[in-house]
């Protein structure tokens, strides 16, 4: 309490000193009272300031001694403290090997497929040379794969990936190969859209919980911003139009300014799937709003449920909207397990996007004979209509066992469709409701259960408990030892 | 109608350049012995195509490699689901070796130090995003790859300052020229992060002397904020291997470690490519090798942004370890380059024009000021438009290279055959003795030296200005 003595009253004495004292007093109280009313309620009061320690730790900057990186390099150079890195770190020290290592760490971490190899490696094998070597007269010849090729991808993978992802989306959508950029994975397609998209200091609106590498690809160098738009389990954690409408009002009151909205379908690490509608009412909202809509379909082929899987381009292609603010990210990694081969897309109804997309490709291509080993994988129908029947019933299968068997520990997953993960409510294990709490859960999964599952902090998730397990790369025999060590911990967590 | 960001739209990207511009010509009607044998002969890229003979048998003897076998067993599944940004270890390992032997074993590679990239496109892009913030600038010596504009300076918002060289001392780096780049960048209010050289050198195909090099050193050494980067793409080109030295060699001799030492030689990073000496632009594989364990980490984050194929990597370990190969390649690369490039340099003296003396690369750096109506780059471009729409040959002009002097063209020899080659020497003959006749009165008194530098020294900072001007704005926090 601050003391403000006026003169007057210490000359005219003790009445005058008290008076002196208590009125300036009280009007400062007054003022106080009156800021505080006047300050914007708190949004939710379960809302946790989950992304605000990461990000101060970034703008941080150069308090790691002698640097002579760039202070943009700096956050790059230093371990992340992500979750979602942590556990895949850890896994590597101490792998799980259903014969060596029966004492390892699962990995329940990273989203990969290994359900249908089998498949894929008697393609390889009955097809790679030739698709690699062949040129158009059947003659081996090495130009075909060792000169330079358009950066943007050659036009026959495009054209094969064109019908591919019709294919697999359902087909009830055509791409347009000119409208395609070919990219080395899915991570650099979306960097690539970042940078033409919005400029540096600008903001992408993301529903939550996301994708951890989302973090990496948008904020390592583009300057851009995600902005999370929070959605609960009540709603499936499906973003609403509300939500994205508060997120957006609430960013211009701070002054940023927002470029487009980015999200996954299916979703990632949810993995449901948007309906139709829901489709459309962000497009309509971003097309009032005059923004961009992202929509990372890379997970469009996994699509288990009964839920019917529509691509945002159907939507953009309906012609109800202004198609030219509609952007497409895919790649093989998760629908055809071959992350390794690194094969993305960008596709867009946005000419000017495509022809700087194809410029930035210097940055990023695709190997060419690659490029001619995925033409004839892509292109070979019968191959391909075989192989994602397969993959869809093998995932479908694996989800049916893994959540069963979190379903017979009390151990509820939410409702998905899609992806080669499911969201589980781990919320009954935790020792208390809290950030804190989920992060006790997923140091003990991994060192006493010896478990590696994705906490949904690192997804940005609102609600704590939540983790993505991924189970595509299980094999049957793996389930039960996982239930197990869970069931142990709980156990040992009771007593 | 929904923007887009200043970075979509601007130019920096540099494709408006004459360099790509004439690439596009030859896209648009390309020269073919037997189809189209009247097209443009490109002679505007630097692709090495002398010992696809060599690569075509190898391939053909070792399948194992491109059907993802090891000794017969099939590793598809290892290769399928590998994407660790730190690179397959025995891809790594053979490459560093690999860039050993280039430099005749003088230096040795620790693959710790190694990071993969798509290209040296993105090597050089992720080293200016790990090394500079945007506002900042990197010096390179002119003439230089025009590449750079775009790859060095698009995305990341660094500055590129021009060390002018001329061709009165063989385009050589001089301790003057490089303290005037310092001096200038400071007057832009440009904070210089570090240099940048190519060697040996595009356009000029001349490898990097002791005495550049002495005076770059001394300049980091006096400099202690500046890093220097060499692109060492071209380093199996050189006709004569000892000719070559590469920046790690500078200190690789001492034996003192002195911190001093040490200090400097974490602020030296080298850039390579398999793209040239292998003749495999198409694989895209690049890397960056650094002492800098902060760069390491950082660049090796980015690279997530253009991983080499697992297929890739795999190929290129098992041809890379094959050490009986690589020796054999290396040797007969340099043979047949020299070869090449002599053909090129005594079929163009016969027409009576000169080329820069070189002993590397893939092209050559040729004077054909005699042959500009006018000393200035609107002859050099009236002669460029001339060369690729009537004699038909697309070549780079000087100015495409940020060259201070008009009249120079860098013409590629390494990518066509010795048929296609005399056909361009004739065809530029022709025009060469077609014009020989016209041009002999219309020399005019050219500029004064100084004046004409004073005025290349004021387009430089008007130039860096146009050109960056619109991406500053943008990058202002």
């Amino acid at each position: 309490m601050r003391l403000i003595v006026p003169l007057r009253g210490v000359i005219q004495g003790r009445g005058g000193l008290f008076v002196g004292s208590l009125i300036p007093c009280c009007l400062f109280y007054f003022l106080q009272l009156y800021l505080k009313r006047r300050r914007p309620p708190p949004t939710d009061p379960t809302e946790l300031p989950r992304t605000s320690s990461r990000t101060n730790l970034f703008s941080r900057g150069n308090s790691i001694g002698r640097v002579r990186v760039s202070s943009r390099a700096v956050p790059v150079a230093k371990p992340s403290d992500s979750p979602y890195y942590i556990g895949l770190e850890r896994v590597k020290t101490d792998p799980y090997d259903r014969i060596k290592n029966t004492d390892g760490i699962i990995q329940l971490g990273l989203a990969e497929s290994t359900l249908c190899f089998d498949l894929l490696q008697r393609w390889m094998s009955e097809n790679l040379m030739e698709s690699m070597m062949q040129s158009d007269d059947g003659e081996f010849d090495i130009s075909s794969i060792a000169m330079y090729k358009p950066f943007e991808g050659l036009l026959e993978l495009r054209v094969a990936f064109a019908d591919f992802m019709s294919r697999i989306m359902g087909g009830n959508v055509s791409f347009d190969p000119s409208n395609m950029v070919i990219t080395a994975g899915g991570t650099p397609a979306i960097e690539v859209l970042a940078f033409c998209l919005a400029d540096h200091g600008n903001a992408f609106l993301i529903p939550t919980p996301y994708y951890p590498g989302f973090d990496r690809d948008i904020k390592f160098r583009t300057g851009v911003e995600l902005i999370p738009v929070h959605c609960r389990s009540s709603d499936n954690f499906t973003v609403t139009v509300s939500a994205l409408e508060q997120a957006l009002n609430q960013a211009r009151k701070r002054g940023s300014k927002v470029s487009g909205i980015l999200f996954s379908n299916p979703s990632n690490p949810v993995g449901n799937i948007l309906s139709r509608e829901t489709l459309q009412d962000i497009l309509r909202f971003a097309q009032e709003k005059n923004i961009h809509v992202i929509s990372d379909e890379i997970f469009a082929g996994s699509v288990y449920g009964d839920k019917e899987f529509v691509s945002m381009a159907e939507i953009a292609g309906s012609g109800e909207f202004d198609k030219s603010r509609v952007h497409i990210i895919y790649g093989l990694s998760k629908d055809l397990s071959i992350p390794g081969f690194r094969a993305g897309v960008i596709y867009s109804f946005h000419e000017d996007v495509v022809n700087a997309a194809k410029k930035l490709m210097r940055f990023s291509s695709v190997p060419v004979p690659v490029q001619r080993i995925l033409i004839s994988l892509l292109s070979d129908v019968r191959f391909i209509e075989e192989y994602m029947t397969a993959h869809r019933q093998r995932i479908r299968d694996k989800h049916i066992r893994f959540v069963e068997g979190l379903k017979q520990l009390g151990i509820p997953c939410a409702e998905s469709g899609g992806g080669l993960y499911c969201w589980v409510d781990m919320s009954s294990l935790l020792t208390s409701y809290s950030e804190k709490g989920e992060l006790e859960l997923f140091e003990k999964l991994l060192t006493v259960a010896k478990i590696n599952a994705t906490p949904g902090t690192a997804c940005y998730c609102i609600e704590p408990g939540w983790f993505r397990c991924c189970f595509t790369a299980l094999a049957d025999e793996d389930i039960p030892v996982i239930m197990e060590r869970i069931r142990q911990l709980r156990e040992s967590s009771r007593s | 109608m929904v923007l887009l960001s200043r970075k979509a739209t601007c130019n920096s990207h540099g494709q408006d350049s004459s360099y790509f511009l004439g690439w596009e010509e030859y896209e648009k009607n390309p020269y073919d012995v037997i189809k189209n044998p009247q097209g443009i002969i490109q002679m505007g890229l630097a692709e090495n195509q002398l010992c696809f003979d060599l690569l075509e048998s190898w391939l053909a003897q070792n399948t194992d490699a491109t059907c993802f076998k090891r000794d017969g067993q099939s590793i598809f599944r290892e290769l399928a689901l590998f994407q660790d940004y730190h690179g397959l270890s025995s891809f790594k390992n053979a490459l560093a070796d690999f860039m050993s032997e280039n430099r005749g074993n003088r230096v040795s590679f620790d693959s710790n130090n190694l990071v993969l990239t798509a290209g040296a496109t993105s090597a050089n892009e992720t080293l200016m995003f790990c090394l500079a913030d945007p506002g900042d600038a990197f010096l390179l010596p002119t003439p230089y790859y025009p590449g750079f504009d775009r790859d060095l300076k698009w995305r990341t918002g660094v500055e590129i300052v021009p060390i002018q060289c001329s061709s009165t001392n063989g385009f050589c780096i001089t301790k003057l020229a490089l303290e005037e780049a310092y001096e200038q960048a400071k007057k832009l209010n440009l904070n210089v992060k570090g240099i940048l050289i190519t060697n040996p050198s595009n356009p000029l195909g001349t490898t990097t002397t002791q005495t550049e090099l002495n005076i770059l050193f001394d300049f980091i050494t006096k400099n202690k904020n500046i890093h220097l980067v060499s692109d060492e793409i071209y380093s199996g080109t050189t006709f004569n291997s000892s000719e070559f030295v590469s920046v790690m060699e500078i200190y690789s001799g001492t034996t003192f470690n002195s911190s001093e030492n040490t200090d400097v030689l974490n602020r030296v990073h080298v850039v390579y490519s398999l793209s040239k000496d292998l003749g495999l632009p198409g694989f895209r594989v690049g890397a960056i090798y650094s002492n800098d364990k902060d760069v390491i980490s950082a660049a090796t984050k980015m690279s997530s942004f253009g991983l080499v194929s697992s297929q890739t990597q795999y190929l290129l370990s098992s041809l890379l370890s094959d050490k009986k190969f690589t020796k054999n390649y290396l040797r007969e690369n340099q043979k047949r380059l020299k070869n090449r490039q002599r053909k090129l340099v005594l079929g163009l003296e016969a027409i009576g024009i000169k080329c820069l003396k070189s002993n590397a690369g893939l092209f050559c750096w040729v004077d054909m000021r005699p042959l500009l109506s006018s000393k200035t780059f609107e002859a050099e471009m009236d002669l460029w438009k001339k060369i690729v729409y009537e004699v038909k040959l697309n070549i780079s002009p000087g100015s495409s290279c940020h060259c201070e002097e008009p009249g120079w063209f860098r013409v590629c020899f390494a990518n066509m055959s010795e048929e296609t080659l005399k056909l361009a020497l004739k065809r530029l003959k022709k025009f060469v003795d077609d014009g020989n006749s016209k041009r002999s009165c219309q020399k005019s008194e050219s500029q004064k030296l100084k004046g004409s530098r004073k005025k290349t020294m004021s387009n430089v900072s008007n130039w860096v200005f146009r050109l960056s001007l619109h991406d500053r704005e943008a990058e202002e926090r």
